[in-house]
């Protein structure tokens, strides 16, 4: 081995390298620092042989201790459901409407409902129930379908004009076509219905909607246009419409009716959480008892 | 200033690459020794006691004197419970350390780093043990030195069994601070606690074992920045350690002394140094390693009453008093100066405005949230409804019932999720003792009564039982018109 040489004025050794006569001193790493770094590599070989590590040709090693960050999702999530046991046990055991009495059970349910809104609901029906055009606002007291706590449950579950068997169903026919109204008519009962909100600028041709209205609507929409529930028939005496209360927009839905329709939550989403939902739903604002 | 810096020669001048040299303090006995012994007895033993001291504050809540409930938000200390949302009690606190440590840093010098700084209390509990089983100074240099036999072994082993043992302890106790003490200790012994709870003890037992063990003076000099701006908290009439340099120099063997050689008192017998858990040397002047424990006076003094020569070479001393007696004038002591008036005037009001603010606080706080999305909702009959989260922040332990007023709206009627009512003026709400009732509350008005399209909107709130009444307020939206 050569002798290792030493700068004169430093009195540290060089690497032996030299350009333009500048030799290069030799300042190894911190020993501390190698050390750690062989720590390392010993480390890594561990790791190898406890965690799943390389890829082999038809999968990969998966280690001594069997571990997979999917597997540990996995128990995490189950240990997420078992933990939330407490609550979900008496979720199932109660009605939608027994929750909702208990303060307990109603504020979890708001909580987990804003979330499972949020994620499923409020594409359509907007932040917070806040609505959208054709799709109906939750936060006021308005209900097409019934706004207890019951009836939201049925609405979310089964939803409207879905393809579930025990949707709710409601169609309003088509006035325009040939055999059913004139156009004139149309017009007619479109001030009529105007004038139950008091927007009808037109009085004879209210009176002349009143005898439309009686014979084609009021068997769906109630004698004073009131609305009927069961039917999805909206009421038609208040200031709330969904597909708008120009006279142009209420003949064109008589004429050719926009139906809306809502997918049943029932095998997206489970019980519970359809249970949260309703109940958050019934606390934006409009909640009947 | 008298502190010059050139005096500093040995550390300043001293490689920044320099290896360590290991500092074997010399035990000593003495006035200042044994008033370190007594802080440190009261300091470990509080520190340890504290958070098994129990204080009643009624059911369902914690019974801990000295508690800060992470989890919980909470932080209790005897009577006074402070929420997350008071945590500037806290600055006040810091205040208070801050300012009373620059206090008595001009008062007597570093004193809290000397004698109540927790590196230095654990530095000497470790020192204690490490003498335990070692041996003094000299006995662990020559062990240190000595090659590695089975007695040696023995000894280091014992003595590191020993650092750990007190480091868990002290890593455990720190825990204690954070969690109910006794069921944490249960806990913790059965094995049953969470590996939060052992990691801690483990993070803050290793840093003991490591600061006090192993880094000990280096903690001071090299990590701590109070030194480095030690200088501009003490003045020349601050108490300090001192060597009275016109009287012990030139320095000389005892016996060489007579009245020819005009040798000064100080017989470099480095006992000053010895005992220095920094390893500084003090007769070269003020200089950042020392921490002012005041060992060193015990050690001269120890030696100058053997010799028959006045005490005090090192002393407790100010720099005017050092120089007054070098030139032989009388010396006085200054206390009251406008630096420590200063400080005193900041502390008292400081400690003034503190518990003024806690003496009036109060234990009920509201918080409300103006729902953004919708903002506002036409109902059928045309009326305009707003709906707010309000928050009620019982910090008393009793529950409470309140009345809930809407102010400044005609006819305005709440309706609250959860309470069966079609709208009414006012509305009852419960809360719980010492918690966050949150209430889902909707207005509504008839769209009539209202002016603009935005209205101020007032709630109150009044205590069912105290009748005391806080208000805030808020707005109200509608439509544009």
């Amino acid at each position: 081995m050569a002798e290792i040489e030493k700068d004169a004025v430093s009195g540290r050794e060089t690497t032996g390298h030299e350009w333009d006569g500048i030799k290069e001193l030799n300042t190894p790493l911190p020993r501390w620092w190698l050390y750690t770094f062989y720590v390392c590599i010993l480390w890594s070989v561990g790791y190898w042989i406890v965690y799943p590590a390389w890829p082999t040709l038809s999968g990969y090693t998966k280690g001594v201790i069997g571990y997979s960050s999917r597997g540990e999702l996995r128990k995490e999530l189950a240990a997420r459901d078992k933990s939330r046991t407490v609550w979900t046990d008496r979720f199932s055991a109660l009605s939608v409407g027994g929750i909702a009495k208990d303060s307990e059970l109603l504020n979890y349910a708001m909580a987990g409902g804003r979330v499972i809104f949020a994620e499923n609901c409020a594409p359509c029906h907007g932040a917070s129930g806040s609505g959208n055009a054709s799709y109906p606002v939750l936060a006021d007291d308005d209900w097409l379908w019934g706004g207890t706590v019951g009836d939201i449950y049925t609405t979310i579950n089964y939803g409207i004009r879905s393809t579930h068997d025990d949707t709710r169903l409601g169609e309003m026919p088509n006035f325009g076509d040939e055999d059913m109204l004139a156009k004139a008519q149309i017009s007619d009962v479109t001030e009529y219905v105007l004038s139950l909100s008091g927007n009808s600028s037109d009085r004879d041709a209210a009176m002349r909607g009143t005898e439309i209205f009686a014979e084609e609507c009021s068997s769906c929409h109630g004698e004073s246009a009131e609305g009927v529930q069961d039917m999805g028939a909206p009421r038609l005496s208040d200031g709330i419409w969904l597909y708008g209360n120009s006279k142009e927009k209420i003949m064109s839905q008589i004429s050719t009716p926009k139906h809306g329709s809502m997918p049943a939550w029932n095998g997206r989403l489970d019980d519970i959480s359809i249970k949260q939902v309703s109940i958050y739903v019934h606390s934006l604002g409009g909640g009947q008892q | 200033m008298n502190a010059e810096p050139d005096n500093n020669s040995q550390q300043v001048n001293a490689s920044l690459y320099s290896k360590h040299l290991k500092v074997y303090p010399q035990r000593i006995a003495g006035t200042f020794r044994q008033l370190k012994w007594i802080v440190l007895g009261v300091l470990l033993g509080s520190y340890y006691v504290v958070p098994w001291l129990r204080w009643d504050r009624g059911p369902d809540m914690p019974n801990q004197a000295v508690l800060l409930d992470l989890a919980g938000r909470r932080g209790y200390f005897l009577n006074i419970e402070i929420w997350a949302q008071e945590v500037y009690y806290l600055t006040g606190i810091l205040i208070l350390g801050a300012v009373g440590l620059f206090l008595a840093t001009a008062l007597a010098g570093r004193v809290w780093c000397g004698f109540t700084c927790p590196q230095t209390v654990w530095t000497d509990l470790f020192l204690l043990a490490e003498r335990f089983i070692e041996g003094d100074r000299n006995k662990r240099i020559k062990l240190d030195n000595s090659p590695l036999t089975i007695s040696k072994a023995v000894k280091k082993i014992i003595k590191h069994i020993v650092w750990i043992l007190i480091a868990l302890l002290t890593g455990g106790a720190w825990i204690f601070y954070f969690v109910d003490a006794p069921t944490a200790a249960v806990d913790m012994l059965s094995g049953s606690a969470s590996s939060t709870l052992y990691g801690f003890v483990a993070l803050f037992a290793g840093f003991t074992y490591l600061l006090a063990g192993w880094a000990r003076e280096q903690v001071c000099i090299y990590m701590c920045p109070w030194p480095r701006f030690q200088g501009s908290m003490f003045d020349e009439d601050s108490l300090l350690v001192t060597y009275e340099e016109w009287r012990g120099e030139p320095r000389g063997k005892a016996k060489q002394k007579d009245s020819d050689n005009n040798l000064g008192d100080c017989v470099d017998c480095g006992l000053c140094v010895n005992v220095c858990p920094t390893g500084t040397d003090i007769r070269l002047g003020q200089q950042f390693t020392c921490i002012g424990c005041a060992l060193c006076i015990d050690a001269c003094n120890s030696i100058m009453s053997k010799l028959d020569r006045p005490a005090n070479l090192i002393a407790y001393d100010s720099i005017s008093n050092q120089l007054a007696r070098a030139e032989g004038r009388p010396a006085k002591k200054r206390f009251f100066r406008p630096r420590v008036l200063a400080y005193v005037a900041i502390l008292i009001s400081v400690i003034g405005i503190m518990v003024l603010s806690l003496a009036t606080r109060d234990r009920i706080e509201i918080n409300i949230q103006r729902d953004r999305s919708p903002l506002f909702v036409t109902l059928s009959n045309g009326d305009i409804r707003n709906g707010y989260t309000f928050k009620i922040l019982n910090m008393e332990a009793h529950a409470n019932s309140y009345i809930l007023l809407a102010d400044e709206l005609d006819n305005a009627l709440i309706t609250v999720v959860g309470i069966e009512s079609k709208g009414a003026k006012e509305v009852i709400l419960d809360v719980d003792p010492d918690s966050i009732g949150t209430f889902r509350v909707f207005v509504r008005v008839s769209s009539e009564r209202l002016e603009s399209k935005s209205s101020k909107l007032e709630f109150k709130l009044i205590n069912l039982k105290t009748g005391m009444e806080i208000e805030q307020e808020t707005v109200f939206y509608g439509p544009d018109d």
